[in-house]
């Protein structure tokens, strides 16, 4: 992608073809994932939220991995079935043009990265988060049947909000016909861009892949429509808290598994304990019991009563006062659309939605409520 | 009389008491404020010591007491509406305190040197 400069190696990071479109347009960088990242514009983190939720956000997030697979013997069903042996999804029931949310397990059921995957008639298009990409990679290096290809001559976009259909389907017609995880290829220019009608902020909105060539002037015509406005990481990532939207690496990690993380939804029933294609996945039986059984902790949300901002590594108490941690938070801030902060964490099963934790602040405990995932109902597009 | 301190405060002397804020390159930097803990009144502070806990949607901070002394008021106001020590920083006060040592503002920066610290 952009130019990698003597500062980027010492410092590890690189930089995405936006790179000097971000300070052109006054962003505020920092390295993330092994990148050079906008984590705000002038606008301000809460205005950008709120113009996400309100109109329509573009973010760049080219630091993720684009992975293709490809079956060698031509069978889209061979790329499934190998896809099948590392994620538990339905990966072949899968229809052409369509999307799907799964996981990388391990062999102890814990979650290695989460994963966007389409069914492009004949291969799978895998997105993968850039501080896993280089591991999901090899992983899928180890499958046999497959050709695997990281897609490096393409940047990503995510034009989010209740106006990102308007704004795209002014360049890209055929975008506002899209429903809720589709993922296409639309003609821009001459270009092929793959789109998805997806994202990680609960709003309807579009992931966008598109030529590294033609990336900044992609960008460009979308920011010049007057509802689009850039969006950095730091919106991103209150706009997916309040969306209850795991982040890897916070919400989940090697040691978390799915059910505990609250994405047993992401495995269906024809790979669950009497499904035509059960386990077949790293970690299948411990994952697959908790499936059954329940587990131990549930990722839940939590509402503190007050107005200070519960972040992650704080520690949960049922004690107003004495006891042991039952619980740490795991993603928190101040969510700008409730109006108030909000946090994840793996709350042990038996404590029921509605009770009252206390947060450890500052040598203080604040009380913190159990409460459902999202805070804030999605807005997609089915 | 208006003074700068090193951590990005200033001071405003008000009579025997002086009111403090951040100045708009601090607000700048910490973000959009969320959260303020204001300190109780008539607490005796040292200089240096963690006196307002402030929170952006980025991170937590705190500010500290420029001199020793005692808290005379704090603003519950901007407690309620975090949000003004972005809008008007200049104006966003967070207390007032009246100094042990009536001179000891005095070796604080001007408004120059400040200009001349942040560049």
């Amino acid at each position: 992608m952009a130019e990698t400069t003597a500062e980027d190696r010492r410092t590890e990071t690189r930089r995405t073809g936006l790179y000097d479109l971000h300070l052109e347009l006054g962003a505020r960088m920092v390295p993330f994932a092994g990148w050079q990242m906008p984590v705000q514009y002038p606008m301000g983190v809460m205005a950008e939220h709120l113009h996400t939720r309100e109109k329509a956000g573009l973010f760049d997030v080219s630091h993720m991995g684009q992975v293709l697979v490809w079956p060698e013997d031509g069978r889209l069903e061979t790329a499934a079935l190998a896809l099948e042996s590392l994620i538990p999804a339905d990966v072949l029931g899968l229809p052409e043009g369509r999307q799907r949310y799964g996981l990388f397990t391990n062999d102890r059921g814990g979650v290695l990265d989460d994963l966007m995957f389409a069914n492009r008639g004949d291969h799978y298009l895998l997105v993968v988060n850039a501080a896993c990409a280089a591991q999901d990679i090899d992983l899928l290096h180890t499958l046999s049947g497959v050709r695997v290809e990281q897609v490096t001559d393409r940047g990503l976009l995510a034009l989010q909000g209740p106006l990102a259909e308007a704004a795209l389907a002014a360049l890209v017609p055929g975008a506002a016909g899209m429903r809720f995880m589709d993922s296409l290829a639309h003609g821009w220019e001459g270009e092929s861009l793959w789109i998805s009608r997806s994202g990680y902020t609960g709003e309807d909105g579009f992931e966008i892949s598109v030529p590294a060539a033609r990336l900044e002037d992609f960008a460009r015509a979308l920011l010049d429509r007057p509802d689009v406005a850039p969006i950095g990481l730091g919106a991103r990532d209150s706009l997916r808290l309040e969306a209850g939207m795991p982040l890897y690496g916070h919400d989940m990690d090697a040691e978390v598994t799915p059910v505990e993380a609250a994405l047993g939804w992401s495995i269906p029933k024809v790979r669950r304990t009497g499904g035509a294609r059960a386990g077949g996945f790293p970690g299948a039986e411990r994952v697959l019991d908790e499936l059954a059984a329940g587990a131990s902790a549930i990722r839940r949300g939590l509402r503190p009563e007050g107005r200070a901002p519960i972040r992650e590594g704080v520690a949960l108490y049922a004690e107003a006062a004495g006891g042991e941690p039952v619980a740490t938070v795991r993603s928190g801030g101040f969510g700008p659309s409730v109006g108030g902060p909000v946090a994840m964490a793996l709350i042990p099963a038996e404590i029921p939605e509605g009770a009252v934790l206390h947060a450890e602040l500052r040598g203080k405990r604040l009380p913190v409520r159990v409460t459902a995932l999202p805070f804030v109902s999605p807005n997609f597009k089915r | 009389m208006l003074k700068y301190t090193e951590d990005h405060e200033w001071l405003r002397a008000d009579g025997d008491e002086i009111a403090v804020g951040i100045t708009k390159h601090a607000s700048e930097q910490l973000g959009d404020v969320v959260f303020i803990e204001l300190p109780e009144e008539g607490r005796e502070v040292a200089a240096g010591e963690e006196v307002v806990v402030i929170e952006s949607v980025k991170a937590a901070s705190d500010i500290v007491a420029p001199v020793a002394g005692t808290i005379t008021a704090v603003n519950s106001a901007l407690a309620d509406a975090p949000g003004d020590v972005n809008g008007d920083p200049m104006a966003a006060w967070f207390f007032k305190l009246k100094p042990a040592d009536a001179g000891a503002v005095e070796g604080f920066m001007d408004e120059d040197a400040y200009k001349a610290l942040i560049g």
